[in-house]
């Protein structure tokens, strides 16, 4: 088309019908088609930015905010500027009338003891000290000095850790809860490590990932002869046989959950069997759940079709000549299986480990049931401290780690497998 | 597998047995947890193993008593209706916002289609309490947390990812030209969609639906953050059930579900086979 336009006679552009050139035409048609795509996806991108993506993004905003402090002592706050921590004394007396003057309004308010529970947090016996002042600050005089009304109602306002951590946690925004979620703590003097009893995040990270990297090794251990079969079977049968992967696939969660909780209890058909062939004795019932191995076992059998089907898909594709090929250049079948078979089978196990892993590392419903306290996962924690101990920044710092560590694995995901060629059923 | 050569050596022969019985314990392994509920359910005896009675084939060890227990106690029976209450509505709702944006995402040139995607996939992907958790402060800044459309809205968006994944999978076969004929035969762009593109698509819609209202009827954790008591649902009670005292009622439950995951297995099975005659792909 183009040399006709360059070397033709001078008719000028092609033009259409409409008397438009030929180039902008099209463009027009590309730029609606583009438009008519969009206006298509619109309403669902609009529904899940509403309805999903801002309420994470929301909750994303949690783990750092931190108004509470300078919003309900705001006077303290800037009377505690010109204080220095390092001086190792207790602030003036223009601080503690700011304190007197915030505290009557947020006892008023009866956000004290919130303030309180926020400041525990950080250092232990915050929250009684609040409670206690904010039941005496009605009685205190105004002639008087505030400094030593407050000491004579506890002699704490005269440690200079408390002043340090209102200090320290007066800024609008803070670290403190993402420190928290590694065992760091920030104090005054700066970040440090947690005491040795307080340390549970770095070792609940550890044990999530150790403990789904075993269950995504074990779904690869059981699930990869189960989709050699399945490929190199004949289809009929094969379509048979999936059946028997899909099931477990389809039946409820809860229901694979709770047979697991009923065969593996130390009175259920697991033990009863292993006693009955006389492999343990009646008195030594082995504890399979409630701990790690209830764990491992459950979440394996869970996510085990999410391992083959992925697995199947790519070995259905790999050409049986070319293990005929190495074998009749006198590979023996072992040789032919690793160096011909297994590298192109190698795509399908990285999308399944990946799928195993995303999804395992962010379980909560079968680790929360069969897992006990060794087996529980950092999903366990983050829904206790959402939903029982209120610390919800630091739930949602925890939150934000996990979803950091799963977006990333899912980046990957779409960089191997592509996130358009997620196969179900 | 095939059939062994007859000039396989004896290791290999032992090999090939072995293989067959390795593969035979791990399909044991993923169906017997499933069906030894089954049985159990029907115990006379409120246990959770195989009774001596049971063992003998005893009618006497064998009742419907949690059966009965099932439909008569009013705790399940209110989580079951609204279980049926919220699932379709929000099968509904992904399943119509889901297929017109997997048309859109098929169209030949999509601007930004990679971060769309990317978007519309991760409900997915990302952990459920983190979802679940961020619902909760959300929604209850806008009065949706513990009412009937917070949770059906939270569950509608769970189930999206299912239905884009199957939908688009139909379109990618999707003849065009099929379009276009009914285009130079005068037909207008919806008449087209309607008598056309839909009929071919439906196999894909349909599973994309079944998808989504599994997710929403087996979801607990967002419920559980989103809802309240008056939206208690099946997988809701069959949690306290069994983090607190554990009731064989779960078990008849548990059996209802099974039966109801063979039905729905069978009826996507029945699904793939027709979309592949329809778009004529190799039948089997």
């Amino acid at each position: 088309m183009s040399d006709q336009t360059d070397t033709g006679t001078d008719t000028g552009p092609v033009l259409t019908a409409d008397g438009r050139s030929l180039k902008q035409s099209l463009e027009r048609a590309l730029r609606r088609e583009k438009l008519r795509a969009l206006m298509l996806i619109a309403p669902l991108l609009i529904y899940v930015l509403v309805t999903f993506i801002a309420p994470i993004a929301d909750m994303l905003f949690r783990s750092v905010e931190n108004r509470i402090v300078s919003e309900t002592l705001p006077r303290t706050v800037i009377a505690l500027q010109d204080w220095d921590y390092e001086s190792g004394e207790m602030p003036g007396e223009p601080v503690f009338a700011a304190l007197a003057a915030d505290l009557r309004e947020a006892v008023k308010a009866k956000k004290h003891t919130r303030l309180g529970t926020r400041l525990n947090y950080e250092l232990t016996g915050m929250s009684s000290l609040f409670r206690q002042i904010g039941r005496k600050i009605k009685r205190m005089k105004d002639d008087k000095p505030f400094r030593e009304q407050f000491l004579k109602v506890n002699k704490k306002w005269g440690d200079p850790e408390v002043w340090g951590v209102i200090q320290t946690y007066s800024s609008p925004f803070t670290a403190g809860y993402f420190l928290n979620a590694v065992d760091l703590r920030l104090t005054p003097r700066g970040v440090e490590q947690r005491p040795e009893s307080e340390r549970v995040y770095i070792m609940l990270f550890k044990r999530t990932i150790l403990l789904s990297a075993l269950i995504t090794f074990m779904t690869f251990l059981l699930g990869y002869p189960i989709a050699y079969l399945l490929s190199n079977l004949k289809m009929k049968t094969a379509n048979m046989l999936m059946i028997l992967v899909l099931l477990p696939f389809w039946t409820s969660l809860l229901v694979r959950t709770s047979a697991w909780k009923v065969l593996l209890q130390q009175q259920g058909v697991v033990n009863d069997v292993l006693v009955w062939l006389g492999l343990i004795a009646d008195d030594h019932r082995l504890e399979l759940i409630n701990n790690a191995t209830g764990t491992v076992i459950a979440m394996t059998h869970i996510l085990l079709p999410f391992m083959i089907l992925p697995l199947y898909s790519v070995m259905k594709t790999i050409p049986p000549s070319y293990v005929r090929a190495a074998k009749s250049l006198g590979a023996t079948p072992f040789t032919a299986f690793r160096r011909v078979y297994f590298p192109q089978s190698i795509p399908g196990i990285g999308a399944g480990a990946i799928l195993v892993f995303i999804l395992a590392i962010g379980y909560y419903i079968t680790p929360a049931l069969v897992g006990g306290r060794s087996g529980t996962f950092i999903s366990n924690r983050i829904a206790y401290h959402i939903s029982v101990s209120l610390n919800w920044g630091l739930g949602a710092a925890l939150g934000a780690l996990l979803l950091v560590l799963v977006l990333a694995l899912y980046a990957l995901y779409d960089k191997i497998v592509g996130i358009d060629n997620v196969k179900l059923g | 597998m095939g059939k062994l050569p007859p000039y396989a050596t004896l290791g290999e022969r032992i090999w090939h047995y072995a293989f067959y019985v390795i593969c035979a314990l791990i399909f044991f392994f993923l169906i017997f947890p499933i069906i030894v509920i089954i049985p159990l359910s029907f115990n006379a005896l409120p246990y959770f193993t195989f009774t001596p009675e049971m063992l003998r084939l005893d009618p006497a060890g064998y009742s419907l008593d949690h059966y009965r227990d099932f439909f008569t106690n009013s705790d399940w029976q209110k989580a079951m209706w609204n279980s049926i209450r919220i699932a379709p509505m929000a099968t509904l709702i992904s399943v119509s916002l889901g297929t017109l944006a997997a048309i859109g995402l098929s169209q030949s040139h999509v601007p930004f289609r990679g971060p769309i995607m990317a978007v519309l996939i991760s409900p997915m992907i990302v952990p459920l309490i983190i979802s679940a958790s961020g619902m909760y402060f959300f929604y209850s800044r806008l009065g949706l947390q513990g009412t009937y459309w917070g949770v059906v809205l939270a569950h509608a968006v769970l189930g999206i990812p299912f239905v884009i994944i199957t939908v688009t999978a139909t379109l990618v076969g999707f003849d065009r030209s099929l379009t276009r004929a009914a285009a130079s035969m005068g037909a207008g762009p919806v008449r087209t969609f309607f008598r056309i593109q839909m009929p071919l698509i439906m196999p894909g819609v349909i599973s994309g639906a079944l998808f989504a209202f599994i997710t929403s009827f087996d979801e607990v954790v967002v419920v559980l953050f989103v809802g309240s008591v008056s939206q208690k649902t099946l997988p809701w009670q069959m949690f306290i059930g069994l983090r607190e005292n554990i009731s064989p009622t779960i078990l008849a439950l548990a059996t209802i579900l099974v039966t109801l995951s063979i039905l729905l297995l069978t009826t996507l099975e029945l699904l793939r086979r027709r979309s592949e005659r329809l778009r004529g792909l190799s039948p089997q």
